[in-house]
């Protein structure tokens, strides 16, 4: 294949699940794998007479959202009915907003592989209500499930600012760090929490000209890893097809492709955009939504830093690594705590690692946020403290920890239980010290000889010392003291 | 038996009737008559005494029965009820049985209505004549050659006929006050968003009404006492503090003082010379009794059939399109795929007029067209609401007739669709400006047939409409003649 200069140019758009209680227009429960048809009324299964009622929590957090991206909020909005006819769909049309979307124009930051961040352009998004499920499990028929029915989701379609797969995974990533800081959404990408439909194409320079391929949009992708690859394997086929065919964009051939995850390869769905045609106009069921200025305030009292920002505030503010301060930034409740720890006297890069290695292990384990182990901030500052004055070890630090989301005790009143209080007293350590040079006049003999023995020699005679004290001097005080004695 | 509402209802409490007698002489004129008149699709006689019986066993113990204390009513078949089918008169919804109640059936339950029977109906509501229902013809008691009106024309004519205490219709551009006016009853439209539609099968969404067809006005505004108010289950009823509910039944007596009644000349000009002089002379009576007389000019309300036919359409396109045999509705047989399930079972279940109305919609609302029709439509209707306000401005009320004719002979308007839409020319901007608006009985033609006095009140002025119209009523005897078949 020639070797050709080329962009990629990626727009994306995304449908996230709202994290309410109750579905965008009834009051049945959000579920998800429950018995199918189990969650259900006559308003979301669109039986005749059923009347919508809008879920006013849907919209709030829908704002929060638009607020987090830097968009506009519409002070007026509206609900339009877009109707196509499809088996998941009860009456025929969907709920949602056609030409005055709850916000729009705004703009995300996402992080770069180089540490740098680009601002990627938000066109729009809008609250609708998600559709059931065709089934086809069992002979010639098809089932409906529509339990999902009626699940507030909120499409976020960005402008076609990403220009690699990385990127595209990068924003993905942050979006999802964005609507967990907020509680917009539990974000749970095998739940489909979040759906990605990437539009990829390219612009092609060849012999000082510029062609733009095709348009292809991919469906339905749940997983970060699915994106990236599917992104890539787009591009590469697009380059191929392009040397092939020399096939441009226009009007109507925009393609829509499936994501084969197995097979690591787009396949076509779509031959060509159907010239579909919604019929979208104004729901009469439902009433106007208007933004007050104090519903507006309400809304953002909600907003917090973003983590993005948050992250490079921590490397700067904590001195920590750029990777740790993502690790505690990743959720906004284990970022909470760490911060909580270090202003109760915690140093920051002890407390980091403390999180890190052992409490983000353990939450893990207990399917929990760091900040709900049952650890207080307080007493986590005075695990680190401990630490950091040598009155305990690193890994008797660890083992406090563990117990620490067992008992309310201090880790103090721990660490004497366990027995894990260094011996930091110079005096009674020096007397073992004597005693045990006493013992080993081989050995002595070996460190003073110089050369190569001499290293090995001290370190058997420092580990003579650990052993007496059953591991509980402290290492630095004992090696202080062999260094003075030899 | 004298089944008017108000007079039985005071004589059931009173205990000088008992409920399941007067249940029972309904059913008996029922069997008697209605072979001959055809209003009713469906009757309840075992539930209705059963809790006719129950509910005489309540007021014998001396325990509050409600509102409407036993009275037999009606309903019409596109309210849902939890007992028998709701069809709204089409083979589509044939074998719908719904598994809640209408808003409007719990108020009439918990008011103590009995409800005795569904009435018949143009398919949908579809229609002004009734001959569009898929199930049933129905008659005029006045003149069995003559329809009933439409489309609420199975609840006018049982309440004509005495087969029941007084009827629910449903009005979307005349459907209670045009079949009230061809068989001399009382009919109201509410104010839109006074009543709930919740459970009302929607035709076009932003002009559905229920409301009241009675023998008289005090009986309309006893109905509107039990079915007003605000309904959480339906977001555009309106809310108590915009409106709240006033009692109609207190003052109904009381005629307004300084009453201002404001007449349009060229639409008493473009009615039947009959109708022109039982309108004149209605004039008169209101003049008698010290009202002014104002002539206005309402411009734009010419347009209010265009309009109609374009925003009903387009809103019953997207209310209709969840009967496609897969979510609702008959299911045709011998088919290929989805597409041919939702093809066949339309094409055979509903009726040509629905069919015509929802091809209407479609090409109302479809790309290209929209703005032309669907948003011009839209314009002209907000110009309708000015007219009224500006009228309102001047004026108590507006009197005009509630139809040019009198009741029309079946087949007459069947072939030619525009005469028939024609003939709601006088309803429809009631519904377009969402006012409250009353047919009464205000003379007979030559054929002796009776003529309707429609009234249009401000928004939410339901409470002084009924004492304007019963103004008229105490210097009149229209309203006592009964048709010659019972
Ligand atoms: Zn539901």
């Amino acid at each position: 294949m020639e070797n050709l200069e080329y962009k990629i140019i990626v727009g994306l758009e995304i449908h996230v699940q709202l994290l309410t209680k109750s579905k965008m227009f009834c009051s049945c429960a959000i579920s998800f794998g429950e018995r199918a048809n189990s969650r259900v009324c006559p308003v979301c299964v669109g039986m005749p007479g059923s009347l919508p009622v809008m879920n006013k929590k849907a919209v709030e957090l829908s704002a929060l959202a638009g607020m987090a991206l830097n968009c506009k909020i519409a002070k007026f909005t509206k609900w339009d009915r877009k109707s196509y006819y499809y088996p998941d769909l009860p009456k025929n049309y969907q709920i949602s907003q056609y030409d005055l979307p709850l916000a729009a124009a705004g703009f995300i930051e996402i992080p770069l592989e180089n540490g740098q961040t680009k601002t990627i352009r938000i066109t729009r998004a809008h609250l609708e209500e998600d559709a059931g499920k065709n089934l086809h499990t069992t002979g010639n028929f098809s089932q409906v499930d529509l339990n999902r029915a009626g699940t507030p989701l909120l499409e976020i379609v960005t402008e076609p600012d990403l220009s690699s797969a990385a990127e595209v995974r990068s924003l993905a990533v942050e979006l999802q760090r964005i609507v967990r800081y907020l509680g917009v959404s539990e974000a749970d990408m095998q739940k489909g929490h979040m759906r990605f439909e990437p539009n990829v194409n390219l612009h092609i320079t060849k012999d000082g000209k510029e062609y733009k391929t095709p348009i292809a949009e991919i469906k339905n992708l749940n997983s970060f890893r699915a994106i990236e690859r599917s992104v890539d394997y787009e591009v590469q086929r697009q380059l191929d097809e392009f040397s092939r065919t020399g096939i441009t964009m226009e009007t109507g051939n925009k393609t829509t492709r499936g994501w084969d995850d197995d097979a690591g390869k787009t396949v076509l769905q779509r031959e060509k955009e159907e010239a579909n045609d919604y019929r979208y106009f104004p729901d009469p069921d439902l009433v106007p939504v208007e933004f007050t200025d104090s519903w507006l305030a309400e809304i953002r009292a909600g907003l917090c830093e973003m983590p993005i920002k948050r992250q490079l505030r921590f490397v700067n503010e904590y001195d920590l690594s750029d990777y740790d301060a993502g690790v505690l930034t990743a959720e906004r409740t284990t970022a909470d705590f760490f911060e909580e720890a270090v202003k109760s006297g915690g140093q920051s890069k002890r407390v980091c690692n403390l999180l890190t290695q052992v409490g983000l292990k353990m939450a893990n384990e207990a399917n929990c946020s760091a900040a709900e182990l049952g650890i207080t901030a307080e007493n986590l500052a005075k695990l680190a403290k401990m630490a950091d004055g040598g009155q305990i070890s690193a890994t008797a630090a660890k083992t406090i920890m563990e117990k620490m989301t067992q008992t309310a005790d201090e880790p103090k009143v721990i660490a004497e239980q366990l027995n894990l209080i260094q011996k930091n007293d110079t005096a009674e350590l020096e007397v073992i010290v004597e005693k045990i040079l006493a013992e080993n006049a081989k050995a002595v003999e070996d460190v003073k000889s110089g050369g190569k023995k001499s290293k090995a020699a001290k370190g058997f005679l420092l580990g003579q010392v650990m052993q007496k004290t059953k591991g509980r001097a402290n290492p630095k005080v004992v090696a202080e003291i062999l260094e003075r004695k030899l | 038996m004298d089944c008017n509402c108000k007079k039985l209802r005071d004589d059931i409490a009173a205990g000088r009737i008992k409920s399941a007698e007067a249940v029972e002489a309904v059913f008996d004129t029922i069997e008697k008559n209605d072979s001959k008149i055809g209003s009713y699709i469906s009757t309840f006689k075992e539930q209705a005494i059963a809790n006719s019986k129950q509910l005489d066993e309540k007021i014998s113990t001396g325990k509050s029965a409600g509102i409407l204390a036993g009275t037999p009513i009606a309903i019409k078949d596109n309210m849902c009820t939890t007992f028998g089918a709701t069809s709204c008169a089409s083979k589509m919804l044939e074998n719908f049985h719904a598994p809640y109640n209408a808003t409007v059936v719990e108020k009439l339950i918990s008011a103590g209505a009995i409800i005795i029977g569904k009435t018949n109906m143009d398919e949908f509501a579809m229609g002004s004549s009734t001959e569009n229902s898929a199930l049933l013809k129905t008659v005029n008691p006045w003149n069995t050659q003559c329809v009933p009106g439409g489309s609420s024309g199975g609840s006018a004519a049982a309440v004509a006929a005495g087969m029941c205490s007084a009827a629910l219709g449903s009005d979307t551009g005349g459907s209670i006050r045009q079949p009230a006016s061809f068989c001399g009853v009382v009919g109201l439209k509410p104010t839109y968003g006074r009543v709930s539609r919740f459970g009302l099968v929607a035709f076009g969404s932003s002009l559905d009404q229920i409301g009241p067809i009675t023998q008289n006005v005090t009986d309309a505004a006893l109905m509107m006492n039990v079915i007003a108010g605000h309904d959480p289950a339906d977001s555009t009823s309106v809310d108590e503090k915009t409106a709240p509910v006033c009692d109609c039944l207190e003052k109904i007596d009381e005629p307004i003082g300084n009453l201002k009644i404001a007449v349009v000349p060229q639409f008493n000009t473009g009615a039947d010379g009959d109708v022109q002089k039982a309108i004149n002379e209605a004039i008169e009576v209101y003049k008698k009794m010290g009202a002014e007389i104002v002539e206005i000019d309402m411009p734009h309300l010419e347009y209010s059939v265009a309009v109609y036919y374009i925003v009903a359409t387009a809103e019953a396109s997207g209310n209709l399109a969840r009967y496609d045999g897969v979510h609702y509705g008959h299911r045709a047989e011998d088919i290929e795929n989805y597409i041919d399930v939702y093809c066949k079972s339309r094409a055979a279940g509903f009726g040509k007029e629905v069919k015509r109305r929802i091809m209407l919609g479609t090409y109302a609302l479809s790309s290209g067209y929209y703005d032309a029709y669907y948003l011009k439509a839209l314009k002209v209707r907000n110009l309708i609401r000015g007219d009224f306000l500006r009228a309102f401005e001047k004026c108590d009320c507006v009197l005009i007739p509630t139809c040019p004719t009198t009741a029309f002979k079946f087949g007459e308007k069947m072939d030619d669709p525009l005469k028939m839409y024609l003939s709601d020319v006088y309803t429809i901007a009631a519904n377009l400006a969402g006012v409250p608006a009353i047919s009464i009985p205000c003379g007979f033609d030559g054929n002796d047939l009776p003529i309707g006095l429609q009234l249009m009140a401000p928004a939410f002025g339901e409470d002084k409409l009924l004492r304007i119209a019963r103004m008229f009523e105490s210097k009149t005897d229209w309203h006592k003649r009964r048709p010659p078949i019972i």
